[in-house]
């Protein structure tokens, strides 16, 4: 199974990636054109450089702010409030992302809770519909990415959290270490294994991000909140450039291992 | 402790207020789909009059028995092959060690990070050649294959946990090899079997790519493939759309409040091993 449907096809986003083919007609050998093309068109391109910036809320955002919620909450971690917040902090990842994708495009709309919000605390000025505009869409996909991540990254830091040896904090304290010195000597070092995995799901996340940007914005406005996993599957479907829909496939495979292989690399050189 | 205190209070405001952001949005889709089909609702703001009649409307149109259908059909094509599949090769990788056992794990690992986008191209003609555009094999018979690189490693995890004294013990009382599997390791891994059971099921049900480019007709689809498709026919009628979602949402959330603790320990060992 895995060879007929994972490997067989990955040879054949190889091999279609240097043809020019509109899926039906004959095709025609192309060498690297199709990867010059990537290179070259600004929408692809473009799709490529988003894919970056959404690393910035699919991953740094949950990491950073999960390593935050997950240090302040240790001390509380086995209250009754704990473990009611393990439930509900994993709801994002349980549903569905195009769930996730049309709840927040209402939220997000001009009418929406965001602007009610904004509009109540007085930040009235401000309130505009985040995905259709034009500075603000891409920064509000990657708020939907960085909702359904966070409860997740704390989890796990959380979880890696409690496997610190406690006499070792206590200590700490005993040597007069504040909670930040505390947190950067002792529960940072501690979590190398467990940052490292949130880093490389989330920034998988991101990279192969496709669900919500294709239900909440489908791109737009304009080719603001393209990514490459929407290019691949416009230009194949709808435009049936399959060679040029492959080489940017195959960028994006190329793009996820260039991207998580040092990540693992980096981890494993830690722990010896 | 003197600084223990505030630091307590601090972390239950911070845990509470993730809470409020996670749990708000839910509370925002319900309100709405209260309000009058065809409105234009703001935020948060309970109707006058609840319009309880919005769920049975969005569950019509969407068609949700037939939905349910489709996906239980294509869970129950996915998940008990793939569970086999991978518990085998975890087998063959964790205990076995045939030769070359290194490399097809390697080949596995690498497979993890593959992005569904980089091979839906293929598929979309692969299943064209074999006539299974617009059926539900469409989808089952790929993401057999698609989860295996999760299965094996997962199921690879556990059997290179089990001793291999357990086997030889066996072997010594006269167990061939299929019977060294099936009596001895497959019992002993039924936990592990399990929480991979519980998350190819939600992947299964909430996967999106493949439903909407190898099957055109919703009802044939998933149910977050089927969600895209109710989006696009209803998207103006927002309170007709929250209801729909919180219908084709709420499935995963039955399952996973049933097996939350089950579900939650698998999802966190699942990226860990990931």
């Amino acid at each position: 199974m895995y060879g007929v449907f994972v490997l067989r096809p990955i040879a054949l986003t190889v091999q279609y990636s240097f043809y020019d083919w509109d899926g039906v007609g004959p095709s025609t050998w192309v060498g690297l054109d199709n990867y010059r093309r990537i290179l070259t068109d600004p929408d692809l391109r473009d799709s490529i450089v988003h894919a970056f910036e959404l690393i910035v809320f699919f991953s740094a955002v949950p990491v950073l702010l999960g390593l935050f919620a997950a240090a302040t909450i240790r001390r509380i971690v086995t209250s009754r409030l704990a473990v009611t917040a393990r439930t509900v902090l994993f709801l994002p990842q349980v549903i569905p992302l195009v769930a996730a994708g049309i709840m927040w495009s209402w939220l997000l709309s001009s009418t929406g809770l965001v602007n009610q919000f904004l509009s109540a605390v007085g930040l009235g000025g401000l309130t505009r519909p985040w995905l259709g505009d034009f500075a603000t869409a891409l920064p509000a996909v990657g708020l939907i990415g960085a909702w359904v991540l966070l409860g997740l990254c704390t989890l796990l830091l959380l979880a890696g959290m409690s496997k610190i040896d406690p006499t070792l904090f206590e200590a700490a304290r005993l040597d007069g270490a504040g909670p930040v010195r505390e947190f950067l000597s002792i529960t940072l070092p501690s979590l190398r294994q467990e940052i490292a995995v949130c880093v490389t799901v989330t920034v998988i996340a991101a990279l192969s991000s496709f669900d919500i940007v294709y239900i909440s914005t489908q791109g737009g406005p304009g080719n603001a909140t393209t990514v490459p996993g929407l290019q691949v599957y416009y230009l194949a479907f709808a435009e049936r450039r399959i060679g040029t829909a492959c080489a940017l496939a195959m960028a994006l495979m190329v793009l996820v291992l260039a991207a998580v292989l040092p990540i693992q690399w980096l981890n494993r050189k830690g722990e010896e | 402790m003197t600084t223990g205190r505030g630091e307590a209070i601090l972390g239950r405001a911070l845990l509470l207020l993730l809470m409020a952001t996670t749990i708000l949005p839910f509370v925002s889709l319900f309100v709405t789909a209260l309000h009058e089909s065809g409105t234009y609702p703001t935020g948060i703001e309970w109707p006058a009059d609840p319009h309880w009649g919005n769920f049975r409307a969005a569950f019509d149109a969407a068609k949700l028995g037939s939905l349910l259908y489709s996906t239980v059909l294509i869970v129950l094509g996915v998940v008990p092959a793939a569970l086999l599949f991978g518990t085998m090769a975890g087998f063959a990788l964790g205990q076995l060690r045939m030769r070359g056992h290194r490399l097809v794990f390697l080949v596995f690992l690498l497979g993890l990070t593959l992005p569904f986008e980089g091979i839906v191209i293929p598929l979309y003609y692969q299943m064209r050649d074999l006539g299974l555009l617009n059926t539900r094999w469409a989808i089952v018979l790929p993401l057999i294959g698609l989860f295996m690189p999760f299965s094996v490693v997962w199921m690879r995890a556990h059997f290179v946990n089990t001793p291999a004294e357990v086997s030889e013990a066996a072997r010594v009382d006269g167990a061939n090899l299929w019977q060294l599997f099936w009596r001895i390791h497959v019992p002993m891994a039924r936990p592990a079997v399990a929480s991979l059971a519980i998350l190819l099921f939600l992947w299964t049900w909430n996967q999106f790519l493949l439903a909407i480019v190898l099957v055109d007709d919703p009802t044939k689809r998933t149910m977050a493939g089927a969600l895209g498709a109710f989006q696009g026919q209803w998207g103006t009628d927002i309170p007709l759309l929250c209801a729909g979602s919180l219908l084709i949402l709420a499935p995963t959330l039955l399952v996973f409040f049933a097996f939350q603790r089950q579900f939650v320990a698998a999802l966190l060992a699942g990226a860990v091993k990931a």
